[in-house]
């Protein structure tokens, strides 16, 4: 197990460093002068020259790539003309734009994709388990047609639309819930929640169905199995076969591809942030992509590409802790 | 609960057989709106402390009898008729706890397959515990103290610390062990038995069969074994029954039916039946191998240059893993194929049969030794210099289900070599493909059929033709009848005998199973824990053992005499005490 964590780890680091180095190639080939955009339009050319030499620019590329690295790892000094800026590790670059540190702009925001990843995750697990399970065991009736039936809707319809169908019924007309605005945990523990209860309506209505999905097979698959034959030849209850030797069996896939969805979600809820205007890393993203701030889009994509590693690890964990079959090498 | 019971059996049933069927039929529905007809009109009765034999070919319906009499086929859309009564109860009415009891309590069924019969993910004591649990109010830790004592009752060796282990920590021989000690837990009053041996090597088969036997005498319950193999039956049953497309064809006392069998049916599937002590037909090629004079002279003539040496492995090896891990699989291994002969190799599993059968065709590399074939170490050639010789060396596989591609025609499946080859026309191809399967017995218009429109012997033939399909001069055949029903085996060992014979061909038999490597086999070299324990003819292998490893083999195989068979589990007492 312990060599399995490690194992994991390195490869951890492998994958975010060939990420990085991806990234960081798009990052000096995409068009236009990295000085010019940081500098901005209005910038004299000896003003341009002056902050390609602070960005250290002028290096050959392996150094730049190597000083990103360091600052990671070390953090690093950027000179800013008048002062010097210390900017601490993991330091992942300034922003062109705002001169704030990327891993501040980035930290600032991280509550708010986690908070609405996690709390959509239970919602969605609560619901996806919930009527796969059902209609898992009433296979073949109405309740599984009608379960079926709404979870495909689900699956069907984009956020956008659902989300803002919410929207219009519970904020604008029957103005039941506040327009979802995003509190911090620890400021107001209850704003917080219904501010969020609608994002996470909206992303759990669409994750659910997928899920509902899965547990539905996997569990008719699981019932299915020799094992549970035995145990009802044992005169074992029915309700005592699905608890205790089907259930487990059947969320171990489930388990593991929330793991995968979760960490997914950290770089892909940009629509739903855009759409209930909630300040969280897709919305960081979009804007910076839309005025080429690229030190922050290189940061952003290494934070959620580390995330998505980081839940994959955990996913092949729970997998091997859940099913004791599954040997870790 | 167990009061329920003991009323019941005081009430005046005392009389009454333990279970009574009469006229069962059980109809499954099928996807055209039909249904087919499983069991047809069934009837058999089994007494406290008897035992029924309830023996047919796969798809006879005889676990299908064996489900009914838990009512397992209630819910399934299964359609019973007739009368079924275990220990007074009907499975295909009862309800509650009558239900509740009758599963587990009164009867209880020793499943087959054993490692899906267990829940993966508990614990096997807890498992048995479980099932105490069901029916008798015990506390959690009584119920796990009676678990440990079960288990070991059914020979598990340091049960109580066994018992905190899972199934896939089990051997196979142990997780079957353990299935019977599920049904032992409540002490019922018969054991339905369904195919309990089908997986197991003989001498683990010998033991577990040898324990139902003693437990029958020891609690006096009821016992319905079913199985595939009459050997099975022979020495653990006092009736048979023998069933075919769901309806009985002959039943009566066991020594009967498999001494003297009435019905042509029986009589074929009795006549099937591999024996150790049965003398392979003469064939001239084998007399050059043994070369004791008397019809060599034919014997040179059909084999051509004449039993000369084909493959000859010296000091073969082979590790799997690395430092810590390492694993010795094939250990010192000598021996030789001659051109025209059939080598058998037995052994149990885990004795490295495979990866011997698998190092002589190349498809993995030896660890160390030699292996010279045709005059050429092969032994450590890379892949491009094997190429050429590849064809040369083929293998039949032991699964004909897994080891055909399920979606490629089984015409396909056989051209396949024959276009890698890339010496023939696509024309060729398909023709050759023809005359292959007509070759192996199958209709050349089924080319384009797929795996799993056949049954397991066809299936197995078309694995035999895609073998022969490159013209080899050397087949190892990896346990290739295990898998299938005894009549079918005959089949296909004797298909393999005639290719053999016609082709010119050596082959290395590999199998688990001592009498069908008889039945083949010029040489034996028995096999245990990556060596060879004993090497020769098959004539001196078989009558006169030398080796303990051997004689412990040969006395745990099945035989068809009742009489012979209570004898042998008398001797296989005598060994183990000895």
């Amino acid at each position: 197990m312990t060599r399995f964590v490690l194992r994991r780890l390195i490869g951890m680091v492998v994958v975010l460093l060939a990420l990085s180095v991806v990234i960081y190639a798009v990052f000096y080939l995409a068009p236009g002068d990295p000085a010019q955009l940081a500098c901005g339009l209005k910038c004299s050319p000896a003003q341009v020259a002056q902050v390609r030499e602070q960005l250290g620019l002028n290096e050959p590329v392996y150094l730049q790539y190597a000083h990103f690295l360091q600052g990671i790892v070390a953090g690093r000094d950027f000179s800013t003309g008048t002062g010097v800026l210390h900017c601490h590790a993991p330091c992942l670059g300034v922003s062109y734009k705002t001169g704030d540190q990327v891993t501040s702009l980035i930290a600032s925001r991280l509550p708010v994709t986690a908070s609405l990843a996690l709390g959509a995750m239970v919602l969605w697990l609560a619901l996806g388990v919930g009527t796969g399970l059902l209609s898992a065991l009433r296979r073949g009736r109405f309740t599984e047609r009608a379960l079926t039936t709404l979870t495909l809707a689900g699956n069907a319809v984009p956020v956008f639309i659902i989300g803002l169908l919410l929207l219009l019924l519970f904020c604008a007309s029957l103005q039941w819930l506040p327009f979802p605005t995003y509190v911090g945990l620890t400021q107001s523990p209850q704003q917080w929640f219904w501010g969020l209860l609608l994002p996470w309506v909206s992303l759990a209505l669409i994750e659910s169905a997928k899920y509902a999905r899965l547990t539905r097979s996997s569990m008719l698959e699981t019932l299915a199995e020799d094992h549970i034959r035995t145990f009802r030849a044992y005169g074992v209850s029915e309700r005592a076969l699905v608890t205790r030797h089907a259930l487990r069996g059947a969320l171990t896939p489930v388990i593991a591809l929330s793991a995968l969805d979760l960490g997914t979600m950290f770089g892909s809820a940009v629509l739903t942030e855009s759409l209930f205007g909630l300040p969280g890393l897709g919305k960081l993203l979009v804007y910076s992509v839309g005025v080429v701030d690229l030190p922050v889009v290189v940061g952003l994509v290494l934070v959620t590409g580390f995330c998505v590693v980081l839940a994959n690890a955990l996913a092949d964990t729970l997998y091997a802790v859940a099913d004791r079959r599954v040997v870790l090498t | 609960m167990s009061a329920d019971t003991d009323t019941r059996e005081a009430s005046g049933v005392a009389d009454a057989p333990l279970v009574e069927v009469r006229g069962l039929t059980v109809e499954f529905p099928v996807d055209d709106g039909g249904s087919v007809r499983a069991v047809d009109g069934l009837d058999f009765t089994v007494r406290a402390g008897q035992a029924l034999g309830i023996v047919g070919e796969s798809g006879s319906g005889k676990s299908t009898v064996a489900f009914d009499l838990l009512g397992l086929h209630r819910g399934t859309g299964a359609r019973l008729g007739g009368t079924v009564r275990v220990a007074g109860v009907d499975p295909h009415t009862a309800e509650g706890d009558e239900l509740k009891s009758l599963r587990g309590e009164l009867a209880a069924m020793v499943f087959q397959d054993p490692l899906s019969a267990l829940d993966p993910y508990y614990a096997i004591g807890d498992q048995i515990a479980e099932v105490l649990r069901t029916h008798r109010r015990v506390t959690r830790r009584a119920a796990r103290a009676r678990a440990v004592e079960v288990l070991d009752r059914v020979g598990i060796p340091d049960a109580a610390r066994r018992s905190r282990l899972r199934p896939h920590e089990f051997s196979g021989g142990m997780r079957q062990r353990a299935l019977i000690a599920m049904a032992l837990a409540c002490e019922p009053r018969l054991l339905i038995a369904d195919e309990p041996t089908t997986a197991l090597d003989v001498t683990v088969q010998a033991q577990i069969l040898d324990l139902l036997h003693d437990l029958r005498a020891e609690t006096g319950a009821g016992l319905i074994l079913v199985t595939h193999d009459l050997g099975v039956v022979a020495g653990s049953v006092d009736e048979v029954l023998v069933m075919k497309d769901g309806r009985a064809v002959e039943h009566g006392g066991v020594a009967e039916v498999l001494g003297s069998p009435r019905e042509p049916y029986t009589r074929a599937l009795v006549g099937a039946v591999p024996r150790l002590d049965a003398v392979r037909e003469p064939e001239p090629v084998t007399a050059a191998a043994d070369a004791d004079g008397g019809d060599g002279g034919a014997a040179t003539d059909a084999a051509g240059p004449g039993g000369d040496v084909l493959l000859e492995a010296t000091g073969l090896r082979k590790e799997f893993g690395r430092r810590g891990a390492r694993l010795t699989a094939v250990d010192d291994i000598s021996l030789t194929v001659r051109r025209g002969e059939t080598l058998g190799v037995v052994g149990e599993s885990g004795s490295g049969k495979t990866t011997l059968g698998r190092m002589l065709v190349r498809l993995l590399e030896p660890t160390a030794g030699r292996l010279v074939y045709d005059g050429r170490d092969i032994g450590g050639l890379g892949e491009r210099q094997l190429r050429p010789i590849r064809r040369e060396l083929q293998m039949v596989f032991q699964d004909p289900v897994s080891s055909l591609n399920p979606r490629r025609s089984i015409g396909e499946s056989i051209a396949d070599p024959l276009r890698a080859a890339g010496r023939l026309t696509d024309r060729q191809v398909v023709s050759r493909v023809g005359e292959l399967l007509e070759r192996v017995g199958l209709d050349p218009d089924w080319y384009h059929r797929y795996p799993h429109e056949f049954s397991g012997g066809q299936r197995q033939r078309v694995g035999i033709a895609r073998a022969l399909a490159p013209e080899p001069k050397l087949i190892v055949c990896d346990e290739p009848v295990s898998a299938l029903d005894v009549t079918t085996q005959a089949q296909v060992v004797g298909l393999l005998g005639e290719l053999r014979r016609e082709l010119g061909l050596s082959l290395v038999f590999v199998a688990h199973d001592l009498a069908v490597v008889r039945q083949v086999s010029d040489r034996v070299a028995v096999m245990r824990a990556g060596r060879v324990v004993e090497h020769g003819t098959a004539d001196r292998i078989y009558d006169s053992p030398q080796h303990e490893y051997t004689k412990g083999l040969l006395a745990a195989v099945p035989v068809l005499d009742p009489e012979e068979s209570a004898q042998r589990r008398a001797a296989r007492r005598a060994l183990v005490r000895g």
